[in-house]
């Protein structure tokens, strides 16, 4: 890596040597995502090679098998309906707790907000199997174990910190006199933030969606311990018990792993600049 | 809760609140404070009930005799310090420290260099740099179980790829990655560090893009060398970036759980046991949710340690 940081030096080259240079780069970060992106590669060719057992796979799978995806579907179909159940469900429990919050801290001038502010911040800190922990006792009490409603609250509860801080310094930006003139004309505090607000921060509300969205769909910790009996089983924790049972079986592990990774790769390809802004806006600003 | 957040209140009494606003009626002043308040209390009231509440509770439980019968009876008797001084006399608890101490600081040393590194890179301009550098983000798009489950695979001992390739290369080819108690640390380590990659990557990439070009001009016209440039100009105006990649590096890295319950649950020999992996033992395997409790305070203590620390840094950078 050093080496290939050195080389710039900015004397003048003639063009084709400046342009075989360029490439030279791009060669070298082809490398780079070859090796970074290798083992989603290796899930992909496991997973069409389902016979390998507990043979050694081929680097390039011979031919399309898809045994592995379909007794993967058959095992896991539900666990990943579940998932996407329980992580739209944390979404919006999310943003419908998040957004007005957000809004608030932004705007409004009340006592004690900072501290809120602040308080935002600690709380991403707080490590999530001490939340676990004590959580687990209270839903016993509760009755909220082995439910979707309380596997949901858990999961929003790994994504509205974050998208309160996210919204919050978008919000910030929105012109103060925009939000006077929609109040003069007569809107409610409700209607200006649901008609003027809401829309003028799309872009900050999807960001902090997408992202509570990933947290709750690859939550594993919560549905590890706030589950005693299968009823309610996201993949995550699907495919984890999968590999105690199916050790042998890797073609259809990697295959239901295939499967829940591709909310992310899809993720990535529909919303790559929401995803950027989202990692940097919400973490350093 | 309440207590905490009513003390809390007071050092932002100096902000002038009340200055700003026409003096109307108090009463409709109070309305409107009080439909202001709508918006903020249910985040408020959650956030008292998700993490102010776990972080109480906590410690009661660390002083408190849980055992599998307290969940058909109700009854977990205060104990006394029994709890702390059971998990600390324990052999496991100083191992799962000195583990968790080596893996997060080479976890964060591997993510944080090579992050870095990549970042320096993606900052030349060349063709597909913007394609390459959104892909790179993948992994850490993955559920890191799934991650781990995917490397348990490739780090198999007599069929897994890593092996199979060092092989052909006659670099011996039977490495237990994850079997052997002196390996397996190691592996998951390596692991956490591919994880962690694409996160330090694209922050420190974002903070690079905020380096003013100019003074990169000046200094090549002063004909200083790359890394002369790198050492002089880049890692200063870098460093409130830094501080915030390596704080939040280490508040995930900490903590974690997931990636070593797929990679190793642990083990062998409790080679890879963790405070997290510890806390979640106690708790959740021999259902003793009060020494569970003490390591899991132990684990906050550490990160409130750190969380001053990010505070520190957010604050200086903010304003």
């Amino acid at each position: 890596m050093a080496t290939t940081t050195v080389t710039q030096t900015p004397a003048a080259q003639a063009p084709a040597t400046r342009a075989k240079r360029r490439w030279g780069a791009t060669v070298v970060g082809v490398f780079i995502l070859g090796v970074m992106l290798f083992p989603l590669y290796w899930m992909l060719n496991t997973a069409l090679q389902p016979t390998s057992g507990l043979l050694e796979v081929s680097p390039v799978p011979h031919g399309v098998d898809l045994s592995g995806f379909t007794s993967a579907i058959r095992e896991q179909g539900g666990h990943l309906l579940t998932s996407l159940a329980v992580a739209f469900g944390a979404v919006t429990i999310c943003l419908a707790i998040a957004a007005p919050a957000a809004y608030g801290l932004a705007q409004f001038r009340l006592r004690g907000t900072r501290t809120i502010v602040f308080g935002t911040l600690i709380t991403q800190m707080v490590p999530g199997i001490v939340i676990a922990n004590a959580l687990y006792s209270a839903y016993v009490d509760l009755g909220l174990v082995n439910s979707y409603f309380g596997l949901m609250l858990a999961d929003a509860s790994l994504g509205i910190p974050f998208a309160i801080v996210l919204m919050r310094s978008f919000m910030v930006a929105i012109p103060r006199e925009v939000i006077e003139a929609a109040e003069v004309d007569g809107a409610g505090r409700l209607r200006t933030f649901v008609q003027v607000v809401l829309p003028m921060s799309r872009n900050s509300l999807i960001t902090a969606g997408l992202f509570s969205f990933l947290y709750a769909w690859s939550d594993f910790m919560f549905a590890l311990t706030l589950n005693t009996t299968d009823d309610v089983k996201p993949v995550t924790l699907g495919i984890y018990q999968y590999i105690g049972a199916h050790v042998g079986d890797w073609g259809s592990v990697m295959a239901a792993s295939v499967l829940s990774a591709i909310p992310a790769a899809v993720l990535l390809v529909l919303a790559q600049k929401y995803i950027a802004a989202g990692i940097t806006g919400g973490s350093v600003k | 809760m309440s207590t905490t957040t009513a003390s809390a209140t007071a050092p932002a009494a100096d902000h002038p609140a009340t200055t700003v606003k026409k003096p109307g009626p108090a009463r409709a002043r109070r309305r409107r404070r009080l439909s202001q308040w709508g918006f903020i209390a249910p985040a408020v009231i959650f956030m008292a009930l998700f993490f102010g509440y776990p972080l109480v509770r906590n410690v009661l439980m660390s002083f408190q005799d849980y055992s599998p019968s307290t969940f058909f009876d109700g009854k977990a008797p205060f104990n006394g310090t029994d709890n702390w001084s059971k998990v600390f006399q324990d052999d496991l608890f100083g191992k799962a420290l000195w583990h968790t101490v080596v893996f997060t600081i080479g976890s964060l040393i591997g993510q944080f260099g090579i992050g870095l590194a990549l970042a320096v890179f993606f900052t030349k301009r060349f063709p597909l740099n913007g394609v390459l550098r959104s892909l790179i983000l993948l992994p850490w798009l993955v559920p890191m179980v799934v991650s781990g489950i995917v490397w348990r695979r490739i780090l198999d001992q007599d069929t897994g790829v890593l092996n199979s390739f060092l092989d052909t290369f006659g670099l011996g080819g039977a490495t237990p990655w994850l079997t052997s108690p002196g390996m397996a640390l190691f592996s998951v380590i390596l692991v956490n560090i591919w994880i962690g990659i694409p996160f330090n990557m694209v922050i420190l990439y974002g903070g690079l893009q905020e380096v003013p070009k100019e003074l990169y001009e000046a200094a090549s016209l002063d004909g200083a060398s790359a890394w002369r440039t790198f050492r002089s100009i880049t890692l200063p105006l870098l460093k409130p970036v830094i501080t915030v990649v390596l704080v939040l590096g280490f508040m995930s890295t900490v903590k974690i759980l997931d990636l070593i319950l797929a990679l190793t649950d642990g083990g062998p020999a409790d080679s890879t046991q963790t405070l997290g992996t510890l806390t979640y033992q106690n708790s959740f395997v021999q259902l003793d949710f009060g020494a569970g409790a003490v390591v899991g305070n132990v684990l906050i203590l550490i990160s409130a340690v750190f969380a001053v620390f990010y505070l520190r840094a957010n604050r200086s950078e903010g304003k």
